[in-house]
């Protein structure tokens, strides 16, 4: 390359590098266009009686009510199967990373599959959740949507909550054995409370992931004018308000649906702002 | 000895295995499920007659599903048309001629926007690409096209997969070492030199990871897509025209599925196609991005 004229070699660079910037110009831009068109189209159309009221008589056609029963649908929805990628999840961390040697043969299988389940699409959650409902006799309904999103915030949660346990250093496990714990005292009453904040920040991601997911809810929660009271009853989600909203040809509608985005994009903004809050806060205060 | 405090151990030791064999089993239980409920649609119909023909007529139990899997391959094809040269400049951009705080930030926001749910794009291609397209058409060519199109979907699901191949790039850009770059430019080789002959081919294998996985994600994309590319099961002749994607399918009919026979086979058979792309792609690029993690430590 050293017989090619410097010149034409700076003009590559220099012509690649204008390319570089446009492509990232493009990508921030279109990006944060998202965020703005939502919020210009939402804003206007945002009232109180959106968050406040259940959808009245007539709401698909443009008449009086708000989406209520959406926005506690989805908390329900999501929160119930947070909490069932908790439960899940955190045990099973903990036994990989404190029973089983951090590199184990059975620990290694468990990261993949987390990571191949990751990939796995929402709808094949929904299908998956719906084939298991069949099984089990459950009809659309709040839990329905609880296990199929279960389902998919789980390898989030897993993944989310592995990375920082992973880091939490062995000295620290050592010590309290040599203190007489057992591994279990030492996984809930060192690593848990050591771990803490970042598992709060896995908590949120994946509850993030689930508020937001529509694929996986269509077959398995239903939807639902009212706000459910037990588990077996059908839940309305934001996602879907959006998605239902948009498919009338009724513009005051349509209207609807871009409000109803602009409180799921504010949610998600909020949630996963918090846990980005929470993980500089983590790297802060834990031993390394 | 402290008895009963080494029998809890013992007890939740035992219950943590079994979650933990549990949950390395639900790739195997999601695949039996699938398979079992579309048997009756793979005994009932030879194999080449599902993939290959065009005819989907539910009602009079044909169930061919070409058409679908054209609609899928084509948006995932122009999403990946759209998505890998730019992800591709970004990240060598952002990794390589960015540093400190710009570079932070950026990640951030990728990740931010990464976690925007699939049924805000589709939001935001209703509103801002399908008309895009549509004006644009009539302007040029003077032809009236409603907008919902393959290429609408296409676009609207490259700007989804750009957060994850852009991620995927930025990290494995950052893994290669500083002495390799150093070796180059020692050599009289300039700044872009070094990233086009160094640094790109030694980080190829993370990058084609992160597309595979971006390719992936775009496979089994449902809402967004579903909601600007028209949903008619045809195989589109041209980008303008309309495509009916495999995940759209499944969402749009599962009100309708129970009272058909073999339907819900039928749909929970396209399931199982997109489950087994997706994992065999999730696969592929997950070991390609381990042996890079390795190969680096």
């Amino acid at each position: 390359m050293g017989l090619r004229n410097i010149e034409l070699r700076k003009l590559e660079e220099i012509i690649f590098k204008i390319l570089m910037i446009v492509a990232t110009v493009i990508i921030t831009g279109s990006l944060a266009f998202i965020i703005v068109i939502i919020i210009v189209k939402g804003l206007p159309a945002m009232k109180l009686s959106m968050i406040t009221q259940l959808p009245k008589g007539g709401f698909y056609i443009g008449k009086e009510g708000g989406i209520l029963n959406a926005i506690a649908g989805s908390l329900m929805v999501a929160g119930g199967a947070t909490l069932l990628s908790i439960i899940i999840s955190i045990p099973v961390v903990l036994y990989i990373n404190i029973y089983r040697k951090k590199r184990s043969r059975l620990a290694n299988l468990t990261r993949f599959s987390f990571d191949v389940l990751w990939g796995v699409p929402s709808i094949v959650y929904g299908a998956f959740g719906f084939t298991v409902m069949l099984a089990f006799g459950i009809k659309a309904s709040l839990l329905g949507g609880i296990i199929a999103i279960g389902f998919l915030e789980l390898p989030i949660m897993s993944r989310a909550v592995d990375e920082v346990v992973r880091m939490v250093p062995s000295e620290l496990k050592e010590a309290t054995y040599s203190l007489g714990a057992t591994k279990l005292e030492t996984s809930y009453k060192v690593i848990v409370r050591q771990t803490f904040s970042g598992i709060v920040t896995a908590t949120l991601i994946a509850f993030g992931r689930g508020i937001g997911d529509a694929a996986a809810v269509i077959f398995t929660a239903g939807y639902s004018d009212y706000i459910p009271d037990s588990l077996s009853q059908p839940a309305a989600t934001l996602p879907l308000a959006i998605f239902f909203q948009m498919g009338t040809p009724f513009p005051e509608v349509q209207e609807r649906a871009y409000a109803s985005a602009f409180i799921l994009t504010l949610i998600i903004l909020v949630i996963s702002i918090t846990s980005r809050i929470i993980a500089v806060k983590i790297t802060k205060h834990t031993i390394k | 000895m402290n008895s009963p405090r080494l029998l809890k151990d013992r007890i939740f030791s035992l219950l943590m295995q079994g979650l933990t064999i549990a949950s390395c089993l639900v790739l195997v239980l999601i695949f039996i499920c699938l398979l079992v409920k579309s048997s009756p649609l793979l005994i009932s119909k030879p194999l080449g007659e599902l993939l290959f023909s065009t005819n989907f007529r539910p009602l009079k139990g044909e169930f061919g599903f070409l058409a679908f899997i054209i609609g899928t391959l084509l948006v995932t094809g122009i999403a990946l048309i759209i998505a890998v040269p730019l992800s591709l400049l970004a990240a060598v951009f952002l990794s390589e001629y960015t540093s400190g705080f710009i570079l932070k930030a950026m990640k951030s926001l990728i990740d931010v926007l990464s976690g925007i749910p699939s049924v805000i794009y589709g939001l935001w291609g209703i509103l801002v690409i399908v008309p895009l397209i549509k004006e644009t058409i009539w302007l040029l060519f003077r032809k009236s096209v409603s907008g919902y199109s393959i290429l609408a979907g296409g676009i609207v699901l490259s700007l989804m997969i750009i957060p994850v191949i852009l991620h995927v790039s930025i990290e494995v850009l950052q893994y290669v070492s500083r002495d390799l770059r150093e070796a180059a430019l020692s050599l009289g080789a300039t700044k872009w030199e070094t990233i086009k002959h160094v640094v790109l081919r030694k980080g190829s294998p993370g990058i084609i990871a992160g597309i595979v996985l971006g390719l992936s994600r775009a496979f089994g994309e449902t809402m967004a897509v579903m909601m600007v590319c028209g949903n008619v099961a045809r195989i589109p002749g041209s980008l303008l025209d309309p495509g009916y994607p495999l995940p759209a399918l499944i969402a749009n009919n599962y009100g309708e599925m129970l009272s058909v026979p073999l339907y819900d086979s039928a749909l929970l058979f396209a399931a199982f196609i997109l489950f087994l792309i997706v994992v065999v792609f999730n696969i592929i690029s997950r070991v390609i991005l381990l042996k890079v993690e390795r190969s680096i430590q």
